[in-house]
């Protein structure tokens, strides 16, 4: 899957690149100037966009603790590596290390805005690859609260925007916006973020199901920017999913994130699934 | 000191009134009760098959529900229009307060292989447009599916169904179900109007839910005016007085809202039970307001006492009679605490405190406002003495056969006790006034079970689901279980590793079975789990481990004994074939009711020797003697052990509501007993007359008093079998019974014995 972390989009960049200096500026401004809560919201969503424009490719351990109302948890190991994609959903690829007996299984993702995502799954114990052909996106990421539609790549036109009001959220200034689905077979209704001013990290998110209730919180923890060809991207290391109608939460933890992998479309087709390790 | 208290009364009669008016007034700001909106009221806290079932329901997904059952007139779902219905539906189902899943035939994620392809969607899409061959299809796939089969879609394919999963947030139940009910009528009207040619029943969990609240409020709006009615009758046909009919209404009136304000102010909640409370407490108020009233009369008619003078003695003779059957009443109710079902501690205190207010108003406001209303006794008609001083005169006459025969009689039937089964059909609580009844016996007739049993089945190690040894295990038991006659449908995660292994293999009939290996389980599990859309998962079957998984049960109409004995040979089942760790209790809803009449019963067993013996207690006090008050026992309690002979015979099935017959019914067949031992020994002890004579005397004092009452009671516990909710309505049938086979023995049996203990 595309880049598993990020939801959204961030990043300050170090204002090198006077084209990208004035991109920023240009955005800023469309920010202060919109004249529709919607318009607002869009550019905010825009400038994000933009701060996570250009960092090719990436991979990171994850690990993914589950919890139910009881308070049990069962923990899940991965690696995730992902490729941006200009101009289309990120390309991913997670491998699963453990539990034992789904390791070596590798689930390749082309994601699309509005169109449903491409996707494979390598069995190793089948030998085989498999298409998955479905327009589902909302299901349960490995049996988490996540599901696919949350860690996918959150490109421009997946949503429509709306901007509500500024907010101090655990001590940074926000922007907080709603998001509306456009995907048809999306599971959710509506979700707000709170995304800070300064870097447009997205701080914390509120998911609302079809019928507009709340279905659950995510919080992310441990911000850290990485130096890629020059310009700062930042990932969240840690993110927090609370299921408020189930009482069940999902934390996924990320570690050794490395960037310039040199990843090219060939480490992201169905043939290479059978050949990872 | 009674006189004087009753001077007292007199003379501020207007204060008197004035005072409990303001204090019964001030009660009301209890007003109004909450309603109690969950089954599971009717568990204590530490009750052991709730506590299973919670366990249950913190790992996977709550189990309430709601189901709603669609019935095409033309008698074929997998038509355009009915698979539209269908479709539409189970869109608009997510938009219940508080769903968290949508299950129908339409969105059922069917899986299938195309080349390397495995392919995840809807069952049916885009009903409308569906050819002649995609409906024979698509019900093919349907009626092979386990899933589906009898679960969703009947055999016939006539009847389908779309089942909610109900997860509330448990803030307001109270509210949320109500909200849930009422926008899912919403929601079946639509689908009236907009497919006139489809019937629609609603049921599941949270639809019998909300069944409790309306059970509470029809029988408040339907008992309760026929109470008034038939005291109103009564006291009318008795008395004939308009001023002894109003007072007494002023009297059972304040008694009730008194109590139920009180009730409100303590915080206690209305459920089923609960609701019997006012007719209760009107039926027992009453008993004290004819006592005072009757002895009134008779001393103004027959010893020619002007009013003033009347209430006095009335009071003076009373006031102790009715202190004491007061009391022995409220500790008969008092014993429900013991009672495992809290909603029965409720009535039991409700109905306690009603009776405890209606003694101190029948001898407060009672006497006020008959000192102020105009009370003319008419002349007396001498008829229904007469009658009692024969029935004396046979008692005394036949003495000897008349003891066997009530003693054949009474062994007779407490021989058919044993014939009793306990039972606690929970949809059988609703008559089928009840839109939730007829919806599910509809349900059982045509498409499925509403009572069910899962077992979390552990395969003792993390992931161990996909251990293949695990997988044939439970795949063995589901085949047992799809063998026994009472169950509907088994629901087992196997049938979904078998589908996926047959998809990964092209779709080839033959791997339409386990998986061999462990790890091909699990990434079959986990390709699975990806392609599924939300609310569909299934975290309802595996918990977070994937250590156990959730195995359900559905289980025909059957009494929930025959429940326990499958569940009894299920158990057998698991320990001769099965590791320890799936060696389980089955937990459900419909196991908790199966288990609760014997747990309440063995607690409501310890409550009503404890009231009998304080009870007894009393009575070896107030009548001075442990001879009496031991042979006072006979009469107590045979009554109530003819009254479940009784039932064995006609009825042979006990419920909840009859386990805490037996405590409340000593309260109150003690009464009788008390009036006929005190005028007995007042005959021996200050007349020193003989046995036989005795016995004359007795009758002829309160014979008359006792018929009345005991026909008063009577009366109002057949008006509470009225009750549309089974619990009351048998509990207030076998309370009527009891009282008249009490009547029985104080006339018949107690006199014969009497007399043969004492013949000197």
């Amino acid at each position: 899957m595309k880049r598993l972390f990020i939801l959204h989009i961030l990043t300050l960049l170090p204002l090198i690149g006077s084209a990208s200096v004035l991109e920023q500026q240009r955005l800023a401004q469309a920010i202060a100037t919109a004249k529709t809560a919607q318009a607002k919201g869009f550019a905010i969503a825009r400038m994000a966009d933009y701060r996570d424009n250009g960092w090719k490719d990436s991979e990171a351990k994850m690990k993914m603790i589950l919890k139910n109302r009881h308070g049990r948890t069962s923990t899940r190991y991965l690696r995730v590596r992902s490729m941006e994609v200009p101009g289309d959903g990120d390309k991913g690829l997670s491998i699963f290390d453990r539990p034992r007996d789904v390791k070596g299984t590798a689930v390749l993702t082309w994601s699309h805005s509005l169109k449903p995502d491409h996707q494979w799954m390598y069995l190793p114990a089948l030998r085989r690859v498999k298409r998955i052909s479905s327009r589902n996106k909302s299901g349960p990421f490995m049996g988490s609260e996540f599901s696919y539609e949350d860690i996918a790549s959150q490109e421009l036109d997946k949503y429509r925007y709306r901007y509500l009001r500024s907010q101090r959220y655990n001590g940074k200034d926000c922007y907080v916006i709603v998001r509306y689905p456009a995907y048809r077979y999306s599971g959710y209704k509506r979700m707000i973020t709170w995304m800070d001013k300064r870097h447009f990290n997205p701080q914390k998110v509120v998911y609302y199901d079809r019928k507009n209730s709340r279905l659950k919180t995510l919080t992310f923890k441990k911000y850290k920017s990485y130096l890629v060809n020059g310009k700062n991207f930042w990932r969240p290391g840690a993110m927090f999913m609370q299921n408020h109608q189930t009482g069940k939460s999902t934390l996924l933890k990320y570690k050794f994130y490395r960037f310039n992998r040199r990843f090219t479309k060939r480490n992201f087709d169905k043939s290479t699934l059978k050949r990872l390790r | 000191m009674i006189e004087r208290y009753g001077q007292l009364m007199i003379k501020w009669r207007y204060l008197v009134i004035f005072a409990c008016l303001v204090l019964v007034g001030l009660t009301t700001l209890g007003f109004p009760l909450r309603f109690d909106t969950d089954y599971r009221v009717f568990f204590s806290d530490n009750n052991p098959q709730l506590l299973a079932f919670d366990e249950l329901e913190k790992t996977y997904t709550q189990n309430d529900n709601v189901m709603l059952v669609l019935a095409p007139k033309s008698g074929q779902v997998f038509s355009n229009e009915t698979l539209e219905a269908v479709e539409w539906l189970t869109n608009e189902a997510w938009q219940i307060p508080f769903s968290i899943r949508v299950d129908s035939i339409t969105n059922f994620q069917y899986t299938r292989a195309e080349e390397d392809d495995l392919i995840v969607e809807d069952l049916i899409m885009e009903a409308k447009t569906l050819s002649e061959a995609d409906l024979t299809k698509a019900k093919a796939i349907a009626l092979k599916e386990p899933m589906l089969i009898h679960k969703l879609i009947s055999p016939k394919a006539h009847v389908t169904a779309v089942n909610v999963t109900i997860q509330l947030l448990g803030k307001n139940p109270d509210k949320e179900i109500p909200e849930i009910a009422t926008f899912v009528r919403n929601l079946a009207d639509k689908l009236r109007a907009k497919y006139p040619n489809i019937e629609i029943y609603l049921t599941g969990m949270t639809m019998m839910n909300n069944s409790f609240p309306e059970a509470v409020k029809k029988d408040m709006t339907s008992l309760i005016p026929m109470m008034y009615l038939v005291i109103i009758l009564m006291i009318w046909l008795l008395l004939g007085s308009l001023s002894a009919t109003f007072s007494t209404i002023i009297v059972i009136s304040c008694s009730i809202l008194g109590a139920m304000g009180i009730a409100g102010l303590l915080g206690i909640a209305l459920s089923g039970p609960s609701a019997a409370a006012p007719t209760m407490i009107m039926t027992l108020a009453v008993a004290d307001s004819i006592h005072f009233l009757v002895t009134l009369r008779h001393e103004m008619r027959v010893n020619g006492l002007e009013k003033y003078a009347a209430i006095i003695e009335s009071l003076r003779i009373n006031i102790l009679p009715i202190f004491l059957t007061s009391v022995t009443t409220a500790i008969g109710f008092l014993s429900m605490n013991f009672s495992d079902v809290p909603p029965f501690h409720d009535l039991g205190n409700i109905v306690a405190m009603g009776v405890i207010i209606a003694f101190i108003l029948s001898v407060t406001v009672l006497p006020a406002l008959i000192a102020i209303l105009p009370f003319k006794p008419k002349p007396e008609t001498t008829n229904t003495v007469h009658a009692m001083d024969r029935l004396g005169e046979f008692v005394v006459k036949r003495r000897k056969p008349l003891m066997w025969t009530m003693a054949g009689t009474i062994i007779l039937l407490i021989s058919f006790i044993p014939r009793n089964e306990l039972n606690d059909e929970f949809v059988k609580y609703f008559d089928e006034t009840f839109e939730f009844r007829r919806a599910t016996d509809f349900v059982t007739e045509n498409l499925t079970g509403i009572y069910d049993i899962h077992y979390s089945l552990e395969s003792g190690e993390s992931g161990g689901i996909s251990n293949p040894a695990f997988l044939a295990k439970v795949e063995e038991f589901a085949q047992w279980y799809r063998q026994q006659p009472e169950v509907v449908h088994v629901n087992s995660i196997t049938d979904t590793f078998k589908r996926l292994n047959k998809n990964m293999h092209g779709d080839d009939p033959s791997y339409y079975r386990l998986p061999e290996q462990r790890n091909l389980a699990a990434q079959y599990l986990l390709l699975y789990e990806m392609s599924l859309p939300y609310g569909l998962d299934i975290n309802n079957q595996i918990n977070i481990d994937k250590s156990a998984t959730r195995f359900a049960v559905t289980l025909q109409n059957i009494s929930t004994n025959q429940m326990l004995a499958v569940d009894e040979r299920a158990q057998k089942w698991l320990k001769d074939n099965a590791p320890e760790s799936m060696q389980v209790y089955g937990a459900s809803s419909a196991m908790m009711f199966a288990n609760i009449g014997s747990r309440n019963i063995k607690n409501m067993l310890l409550g009503a020797v404890i009231a009998l013996i304080l009870i007894s207690l009393i009575l070896i006090i107030a009548l001075r003697s442990v001879k009496y008050g031991l042979i006072s026992l006979i009469p107590n309690l045979v009554p109530t052990a003819m009254a479940f002979g009784v039932w064995g015979f006609f009825v042979g099935q006990i419920g909840l509501g009859l386990s805490v017959v037996a405590g409340l019914t000593i309260g109150i067949v003690v009464d009788d007993t008390i009036h006929y031992l005190t005028k007995y020994l007042r005959a021996r002890r200050e007349k020193g007359l003989d046995s036989t004579e005795a016995v004359r005397y007795a009758f002829r004092s309160v014979g008359l008093a006792l018929w009345i009452t005991s026909i008063v009671l009577i009366a109002g516990f057949l008006v509470l079998s009225q009750s549309h909710f089974y619990m009351n309505e048998s509990m207030g049938m076998m309370t009527a019974v009891t009282i008249a086979l009490a009547l029985a023995a104080d006339f018949l049996f107690l006199p014969t014995l009497l007399m043969k203990l004492e013949k000197q």
